[in-house]
């Protein structure tokens, strides 16, 4: 293991991002809440089968852009968004694109785990029924297992998928969302900041499965921890004051920085 | 006397207050420890064990008084006069009268030693009363002030006097409940078994009988007529109506607040839920009037104009109307309990791609699904107890029928019927208005352990 000059250990093996790997690229996007400019001129390039970690202080921005890539802005109606973000070369923003359809193949993970009050099958069934993706029963009840299975949940509810998702906890909670968000088999899976309401097993075990699941999908998280982003990312973005400040890989991010204010902060010695 | 007693009281407890957090202000705590109260605590302790024995003295001390007054009364009287309890009343009655000077004519000496007896009486046992309220006041206002001391933990004593203040109104609401519940069971009970009462039905007779007629045992000359008091009819012409009514208001109530929360512009809500709910707030006398005036004629010109033959006092008419009266209590109720589910729920369902109404369906409304049950029962227990709309616009005719466009009566309606105009109390007539409302009380209770099952099976707790 290879020590950063912060002190921080990057765990992960580093793998390069595959040229033209491009999964989601971002041009020019500028993000107005009302009067405020919340997202100023961000241009970036999100590798598929790779996780990248959105990191930055509280206020710059990294919901915001995450909220972007599946148009979630789009419920709130002050928000306005400008530029271009494509996925596999198809902007997203265009007119004639169906959101339902894109946030189908754009899963989001939240913050605070957010089961739906229903029982835990359902919670992940949901998705496949409303998108019509199993054809009969046995289907369904593949998908559900095999989508429980991948986000490590399985083993410890396969007893009790009737009980409520919300009988769970909170880690257990968090993995049931992703296991939901998984089950429409998307291509590109949104986290924001997936562990803070967790205790740092349940992190552990989360970041386990982000890094399994980095082989088949693309991976966007925002974080706040810096030792997670180094564990679990291979590629970094720095926001600040809602500007990208810097990006690159990982290791490059955290061993040598660019910027003077992405060392600050990663150091912490900014604030 | 009543007012000097409470003047009396307020004084005192103010000095009481005044006093004692001003002792306590003037406290100086051994060194190291602090006052355990602040003063505030003290005085309103102060207060509280002056309120409680003055008021008490109150209560037990004027009723004693009351009683002694009159009962001296009735010594001046002879005993044949005293006894009867007609004559008690027609004294007691000129007693009152001459000591306000309203008697009429000459007063017999008798009646005025009687009265200036009620008077003496009165005012010593008031000033008695009062003085020995005074006395208890002090007594424990002067045992709080005793007491007071750096460490005396006046704040926790006096949680328990608030404790005990919170029981008392809890168990009042509670008794009157009771108290209500048994006097109708009671009286539905004398309804059927009371052996003096003439033309009573038997509970079968009541509870399957299929013809509603009490007005029959109106006047002991006309005792030919069948009574009949079979409830069938007026239960059938009850739910009929308040069927109509959640058809109507179920739906529109519903949809409008899911409109409302979900998809209307904050300003659009900010305008259109308070005239939602004005409806709710139009007297039903008259929405009753516009049932039989407007509504009804309209629906009669309608069928017609299809060949309907439709009474002029339908069910419709008034299910219809009164679906319009309860569309606030369903609207303005889910409104709020939609608005109530996080919408983090909302963010999951968006996220996977679902669009408003599939989040609606099955994420938001099966969330706020206690709260929705909760609106829709309150909307039908109003429709059930509605009298007013059905009086002007359903009619009185117990006709046992489901057509929507016949007259039929309700259940509330035999109710006031039953009970406006002047009959004795103790004819199986008025008493049928008793087992009348103890079923309609045994049907509410029924929906409400439905309503709570049905909560029960689907509802899905969010945190
Ligand atoms: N719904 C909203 N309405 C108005 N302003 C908003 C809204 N959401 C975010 N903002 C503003 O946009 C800016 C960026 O917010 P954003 O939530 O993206 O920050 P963040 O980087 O995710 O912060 P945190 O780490 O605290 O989650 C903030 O200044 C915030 O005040
Ligand atoms: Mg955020």
């Amino acid at each position: 293991m290879d020590m950063t000059t912060q002190g921080i250990q990057i765990a992960q093996p580093f793998v390069p991002a595959k040229p033209n790997a491009a999964k989601v690229v971002a041009r020019s996007v500028n993000v107005h809440y009302g009067e405020k400019h919340a997202l100023k001129d961000v241009s970036v390039d999100v590798p598929d089968q790779a996780v990248m970690a959105f990191i930055g202080p509280s206020g710059c921005g990294k919901s915001t852009f995450l909220r972007c890539i599946n148009r979630m802005n789009d419920t709130i109606p002050i928000c306005r968004v400008t530029g271009k973000i494509e996925i596999d070369g198809k902007d997203i923003y265009d007119p004639a694109l169906d959101v339902v359809q894109l946030r189908a193949r754009v899963g989001m993970v939240f913050q605070k785990p957010n089961p739906f009050p229903k029982s835990i099958y359902e919670n992940v069934a949901y998705g496949p029924r409303i998108h019509g993706l199993a054809k009969n029963k046995t289907d369904l009840d593949e998908i559900v297992t095999t989508s429980l299975e991948k986000a490590g949940l399985l083993k410890e509810v396969k007893d009790r998928l009737n009980d409520s998702g919300t009988s769970l906890s909170g880690g257990q909670q968090q993995r049931l969302c992703i296991a939901r968000a998984i089950a429409v088999s998307p291509d590109i899976i949104l986290m924001d900041e997936p562990c803070s309401a967790l205790d740092p097993i349940a992190t552990a075990r989360i970041e386990e499965l982000i890094d399994e699941l980095r082989s088949n999908f693309c991976i966007i998280i925002v974080t706040h921890s810096m030792q997670q982003a180094a564990r679990v990312s291979q590629r970094t973005a720095f926001f600040h004051l809602g500007i990208l400040v810097e990006e690159g890989e990982t290791e490059a991010i955290f061993t040598n920085p660019r910027e003077e204010r992405t060392r600050d902060y990663i150091t912490g010695r900014f604030g | 006397m009543t007012t000097v007693y409470f003047i009396t009281l307020a004084c005192l407890v103010v000095a009481g207050y005044i006093i004692a957090a001003r002792r306590a202000r003037a406290l100086r705590p051994s060194s190291g420890a602090a006052v355990h109260s602040l003063p505030t605590y003290h005085g309103l302790l102060a207060a509280a064990s002056l309120i409680v024995p003055m008021i008490l003295m109150f209560a037990i001390g004027s009723p004693i008084v009351k009683q002694l007054a009159t009962s001296s009364v009735f010594s001046f009287f002879p005993p044949e006069i005293a006894n009867d309890p007609l004559q008690r009343g027609v004294i007691l009655r000129d007693v009152a009268n001459l000591l306000e000077g309203r008697y009429q004519g000459e007063p017999s000496a008798a009646l005025r030693d009687a009265a200036a007896s009620y008077a003496r009486f009165f005012w010593t046992g008031r000033l008695v009363v009062l003085g020995t309220g005074i006395a208890v006041g002090m007594a424990a206002l002067l045992l709080v002030l005793s007491r007071i001391s750096a460490s005396f933990r006046a704040r926790n004593h006096f949680e328990r006097f608030v404790l005990a203040v919170l029981l008392l109104c809890a168990l009042v609401a509670i008794l009157t409940t009771i108290g209500i519940v048994f006097s109708v069971v009671w009286e539905t009970y004398r309804f059927f078994f009371d052996p003096s009462l003439k033309g009573r039905p038997t509970i079968t007779d009541f509870l399957f009988g299929t013809e509603w007629n009490p007005q029959a045992a109106l006047r002991a000359d006309q005792g030919e007529i069948k009574t009949a008091y079979g409830f069938i009819p007026l239960l059938t012409g009850t739910l009929l109506i308040t069927f109509i009514a959640i058809l109507v208001a179920g739906p529109l109530g519903l949809f409008s607040a899911i409109y409302l929360s979900e998809y209307a512009t904050p300003r659009f809500r900010a305008w259109a839920k308070p005239i939602l709910e004005i409806l709710a707030g139009i007297p039903t006398v008259v929405l009753g009037f516009f049932a039989a005036l407007t509504v009804a004629p309209l629906i009669r010109g309608w069928g017609e104009s299809f060949g309907l033959d439709i009474a002029s006092e339908s069910a419709l008419a008034a299910g219809l109307v009164m679906g319009m009266m309860i569309i606030p209590f369903i609207s303005s109720l889910s409104d709020d309990v939609i608005n109530a589910v996080p919408q983090s729920l909302r963010d999951g369902a968006y996220a996977l791609g679902a669009t408003k109404s599939e989040t609606i369906k099955k994420v938001v409304l099966p969330a706020a699904l206690p709260g929705i049950v909760s609106a829709f029962m309150l909307a039908i227990s109003r429709a059930i107890g509605e009298t007013m709309i059905v009086v002007m616009a359903a009619g009185l005719a117990a006709n046992l029928t489901f057509n929507p466009l016949e007259a039929v009566t309700t259940i509330t309606v035999q109710i006031k019927t039953i009970l406006v105009g002047d009959q004795e109390f103790d004819s199986a007539k008025t008493l049928a208005a008793f087992a009348l409302g103890f079923v309609l009380f045994f049907v509410t209770l029924m929906l409400n352990i439905i309503a709570q099952q049905i909560v029960r099976r689907y509802r899905e707790q969010y945190d």
